[in-house]
């Protein structure tokens, strides 16, 4: 018997989802009209939803404060840079365990992953007086090999499970036609696994975008990126909320906006394999 | 050119020995079928060859040439996937020309040889669809022309009609012994279906766990086979074997004879039993005889007309001149 979904239960079902929806969007919401009320609106009480006089003065007031466009290529710069060396590092290692795996693969794969699971913050004191030592406090360099090395796990798994689902008979097939590695890599896996790598890659850069510890505690002022943009608007006393909530939300304009148009494209990537 | 010559060679997966020291010589333009039950090592034995697999120990000549060590890329062989394996990211057109372009050839010669393959394959028209569009037999076609535009030294083929429908495997059957007939090339050919192997091999090797059991001309293996594995594996439907006191009388531990040697009669003839189950082919019937006091079942073909039912008792009187004669061990008493 085919299973009935009654119209009650559609919409039940509908508006469920919906109201998951606005929850999980509701804090950027928030912080979007925020960004467009007075101080003093912004933390009156009861709070004021859409009807409160509409202003850009914490935008104006934000861009004068601070180098906007600064901070801005500075994260472009670490969240590109780390995805882009990442990928760089990681299409081999996934090559190889996916396609040429030996017994100790999936102890690495599992040791790899366990290194996510340490607190940061466990071994900042280390990576300070490393930073130190090789002159990498506050550059961008320094940030961008950081942050490749804690998601360098992510992208490896992630590129490993997309790798997997190509028959390796393919490969094998290239390499009959005479490619050799870096031909097989280039001309045969690559394409093939392009949605995955596309998917893999944006999901780094949302991730190095977002990242707030290092990029705080390994920055001042030349390589600070938006994560130190938005800190900077918070301050124990006084009123703030507004210019912070202008502030976030210029901060993550940019990769919501990249998320936006790519959502297919992350959908795809993330569920690739699932439904031959 | 294409003489390919293995000597002593040996594959171990961890423990387990896959292929024990095995000698085999494939002549230029010799096409050779290895033939065996599933796992006996023929499609091991054919990744050796192409260098997807490394030998274990043994040495594996490409015209006089050591190749052992070499990359599968650098031993001038092509080869076609049971799964096609075409890059499905590219047209027909790219996947025929990809073997050229490794090679570095210009794209005015690729051009050529790409419209060469695909008028000798019918492919012409299909040249700017993705493999996701073509049906198998055209995909198989593919396969086959990116082999064939390199001009490889010799072809090799693992179970390349296993995934083709009943029809349309005998038409690429046809196709690839055309093929082999204009090209003159070494093919090697790995299947585990004997009419293929028959129809299409000029020399057949049969293997079981990594063995060669008999090398020889199709018919050479149907009218001799060296054992009873070989006697039992060539031939549809298989030989019959009778052991005892029928075997005694022809001086042998076992006899063998194939249903197509075996008259048949309703009222006189040398054994008698009861039909069981007959299949009936239109040209040819097959009587699986029981209650013949000789084995479980006697399989016999009579002519496609001879109308016996289930339960009839027949008389049945082999070929004298074609009985087979094994001993003990299993071999073929000459």
């Amino acid at each position: 018997m085919a299973r009935t979904v009654t119209t009650t239960r559609k919409s039940v079902n509908t508006i469920l989802a919906w109201s998951i929806g606005l929850l999980i969007f509701f804090p950027i919401l928030w912080t979007v009209l925020t960004s467009f009320k007075t101080e003093a609106q912004a933390v009156s009480d009861p709070p004021v939803w859409f009807f409160f006089d509409w202003t850009l003065d914490n935008y104006r007031t934000v861009l004068d404060r601070s180098d906007y466009s600064r901070f801005l290529w500075n994260s472009i710069f670490i969240a590109g840079g780390s995805t882009v060396l990442g990928l760089i590092i990681a299409v081999p290692a996934a090559w190889s365990m996916a396609f040429v795996p030996s017994n100790r693969t999936k102890d690495i794969l599992l040791w790899m992953l366990s290194t996510k699971m340490l607190p940061a913050v466990g071994v900042i004191y280390p990576i300070y007086l490393i930073f130190i030592k090789m002159g990498l406090l506050d550059t961008r360099t320094g940030l961008v090999v950081i942050l490749m090395l804690i998601n360098l796990p992510i992208i490896i798994w992630m590129l490993y499970t997309y790798f997997k689902e190509i028959p390796g008979e393919i490969l094998e097939a290239a390499r009959m036609d005479g490619a050799g590695l870096r031909a097989e890599i280039t001309y045969v896996l690559l394409p093939m696994a392009l949605p995955g790598i596309a998917s893999t890659a944006l999901l780094n850069l949302i991730l190095a975008w977002n990242e707030a510890f290092w990029t705080l505690n390994l920055t001042a002022a030349k390589a600070a990126p938006l994560t130190a943009f938005i800190a900077s608007y918070s301050s124990p006393e006084g009123l703030f909320y507004a210019k912070l909530s202008a502030a976030s939300t210029m901060a993550i304009a940019p990769i919501l906006i990249l998320g936006w148009f790519s959502q297919k494209q992350l959908v795809r990537g993330l569920t690739f394999g699932a439904v031959k | 050119m294409g003489r390919i010559v293995l000597k002593d060679v040996t594959k171990a997966f961890g423990e387990v020995t896959v292929i024990p020291p095995l000698n085999l010589t494939i002549e230029d333009g010799e096409f050779t079928v290895f033939v065996g039950p599933s796992g006996c090592g023929k499609s091991t034995l054919l990744r050796l060859i192409a260098g997807l697999e490394d030998v274990t120990s043994g040495r594996i000549e490409i015209d006089g040439v050591e190749a052992t060590a070499a990359p599968p890329s650098k031993r001038g062989l092509a080869m076609v996937f049971q799964s096609y394996a075409l890059y499905p990211h590219m047209t027909v057109r790219k996947n025929i020309a990809f073997p050229l372009r490794m090679a570095g050839m210009d794209k005015a010669e690729q051009d050529r040889r790409v419209a060469q393959a695909a008028s000798v394959l019918n492919l012409t028209d299909y040249l700017d669809r993705r493999p996701g569009q073509l049906s198998g037999g055209q995909r198989q076609r593919v396969a086959i022309g990116r082999a064939i535009v390199r001009e490889p030294s010799a072809f090799l083929f693992d179970e390349p009609l296993s995934n083709l429908d009943a029809a349309l495997r005998v038409g690429m059957r046809l196709e690839i012994s055309e093929l082999h007939t204009r090209l003159k090339t070494t093919m090697v050919y790995v299947t585990h279906d004997q009419v293929e192997a028959m129809t299409m091999a000029d020399k057949i090797v049969v293997l079981r766990a990594g063995h060669i059991e008999q090398v020889g001309a199709p018919l050479d293996l149907y009218r001799a086979p060296r054992n009873l594995f070989v006697a039992g594996f060539i031939g549809s439907p298989r030989m019959n074997f009778i052991a005892g006191a029928e075997a005694a009388k022809h001086n042998a531990h076992t006899i063998g004879i194939r249903p197509e040697h075996i008259a048949v009669s309703a009222d006189a003839g040398e054994w008698s039993g009861v039909v069981g189950v007959s299949e009936h082919l239109g040209s040819d019937t097959f009587f699986h005889v029981h209650q013949t006091g000789l084995a479980d079942v006697i399989t016999v073909r009579a002519d496609g007309e001879v109308g016996f039912r289930h339960g009839d008792r027949i008389h049945l009187t082999p070929r004298a001149d074609v009985i087979h004669r094994f001993e003990e061990t299993g071999l073929r008493i000459a």
